[in-house]
């Protein structure tokens, strides 16, 4: 009785208390935070034993690259000029790797299966047609580029419903694709996988662009949650909970 | 009571349902051979799905063969063996080398490489993939396994072909694949390599090559096959043991 007195007044004085996420979001959200984490940490691994890109199928040393990165090596194959070799733990990492790439697969499924299903898409993240008229959206990017602190309003935007479309039906797909197309076995089965996208060596270039695209989501979206308020926005995505209305 | 009653019924039927569908799932993974040696560990998981998979959605599919205008420029790996041994045996023009067949077989014996010859060749051109990153793509030719296999007789319970070389770097090296791997096709012992003998830095005068796992399933300089039913006594190898996946389809 004591505890739940204080507790109403200050939700009287706040707002209301609002469900935002369902439980489902929020903990698909953080494994997939976890998993990311992961896969960022084991790919820049497994990238460093290699540092150079290439286009096409076949690609190594001996042949030029489209770029290489301004990086040492963990492996002595590649003369990167900085005259040292980085610890090799190549191991671990393809093992992490692909593990983890099991795991967000599988929430992945989870997630998209429960977001048709519990209408999730079609309600929070498909924008409305009127949203994408030219002049809508050019006022909510207008909003954004001049630094407005954005308000709790319940939903997402516009540039939020477009940019986690994006990134769900697109580059994680991409995602997905372009590491399977680098599997000699799965190749062996469905060879156009690995041909539609110019090659192996094309398929291992753009796994490393989606790669780049995807960190640099990931570094708007935490942008984004610091300027509206990382404690009620991290607390919103943990307990679901968010104040509407409020002082 | 009549509250929990329900829930209790639940738990119960899943629990029937769940315990021998378990038992039925373990049976159909254990018969088609979906399990990976390096099943345990933290990774044990991760490397069963792959696994799994990729035996169920591959098949025996053939690797991607390309046309001799997309033979690319390769690239060298490694160091050659500098032992007595392989220098003799290099010098002799590997005319002495031998490659030891034993284990599950009826007729185990070495085999001298002109015996390994005399058998009809295959040629492929083939993608080598390391797990660095770095490719390319050649002709090989050689015997395929399955057909040393089965002039050797492999008997019925065999489940693995462990291979053994003379590599420099580490004299216990070994390797192993599955029959599934060991029987395809495109499993080559390979002695030529674009038009001629396999050179002695990509693994002459033989070289298993596994065109559908990472190159470093495709030992250099082998110099003995064991077919066997289990890995205890041999170990996963050293790439394995190191973290590096025992089934490298990817």
């Amino acid at each position: 009785m004591s505890d739940s007195a204080p507790a109403q007044l200050t939700i009287a004085r706040m707002g209301t208390l609002r469900l935002r996420h369902t439980p489902l979001v929020r903990v698909t959200h953080w494994i997939a935070t976890a998993c990311f984490l992961a896969l960022l940490v084991s790919g820049t691994e497994i990238v460093i034993s290699h540092p150079r890109f290439y286009w096409g199928e076949a690609g190594n040393v001996m042949t030029p690259p489209l770029f290489s990165l301004p990086i040492p090596a963990s492996r002595s194959r590649v003369n990167t000029g900085y005259g040292f070799v980085l610890a090799d733990q190549n191991g671990w990492s393809r093992s992490l790797h692909f593990q983890t790439a099991w795991l967000l697969l599988f929430t992945g499924v989870l997630y998209t299966a429960a977001g048709f299903l519990n209408r999730h898409f079609r309600d929070n993240l498909l924008p409305a047609l009127a949203d994408l008229r030219p002049q809508a959206f050019g006022n909510v990017v207008a909003q954004h580029l001049k630094f407005r602190r954005p308000a709790e309003s319940g939903s997402y935007n516009v540039l939020q419903r477009v940019t986690y479309l994006v990134v769900l039906f697109l580059l994680f797909p991409l995602m997905v694709w372009t590491g399977l197309a680098m599997s000699p076995a799965i190749t062996s089965a469905w060879p156009a996988i690995v041909t539609v996208l110019g090659g192996h060596q094309s398929a291992r270039t753009l796994h490393f662009f989606v790669t780049i695209a995807l960190v640099l989501f990931v570094l708007v979206h935490l942008a984004m949650v610091i300027r509206a308020g990382f404690k009620d926005r991290t607390r919103a995505m943990i307990t679901g909970r968010v104040m509407l209305g409020g002082i | 009571m009549s509250k929990l009653s329900r829930r209790k019924l639940l738990t119960a039927g899943l629990a029937a349902a769940g315990v021998p569908g378990l038992g039925v799932a373990a049976r159909l993974v254990n018969r088609y051979g979906l399990i990976p040696p390096d099943h345990g560990g933290l990774y044990g998981p991760g490397q069963t799905l792959t696994y799994a998979s990729q035996r169920l959605l591959t098949g025996n599919a053939l690797a991607r063969e390309f046309s001799p205008r997309d033979i690319s420029t390769p690239c060298v790996n490694g160091t050659p063996p500098k032992s007595e041994d392989f220098q003799r045996l290099q010098a002799g023009g590997f005319a002495e080398w031998r490659i030891q067949l034993d284990g599950m077989v009826s007729r185990p014996g070495p085999y001298l490489l002109s015996e390994i010859k005399k058998f009809p060749a295959r040629s492929q051109i083939t993608h080598l993939a390391c797990e660095e990153g770095w490719s390319f793509i050649a002709e090989w030719t050689g015997l395929p396994l399955a057909h040393l296999l089965e002039a050797a007789g492999t008997l019925p319970q065999a489940k693995y072909v462990v291979y053994f070389t003379m590599d420099p770097d580490d004299p216990s090296w070994l390797e192993s694949i599955d029959m599934n791997e060991a029987l395809h096709p495109q499993t080559l012992l390979t002695y030529g390599m674009n038009g001629a003998e396999l050179p002695v830095p990509h693994g002459g005068p033989v070289r298993l090559r596994v065109p559908r796992q990472l190159g470093y399933k495709s030992t250099k300089w082998l110099t003995r096959l064991t077919v066997t039913d289990t890995l205890k006594g041999f170990g996963v190898g050293r790439n394995a043991e190191d973290g590096f996946q025992w089934y490298a389809g990817i």
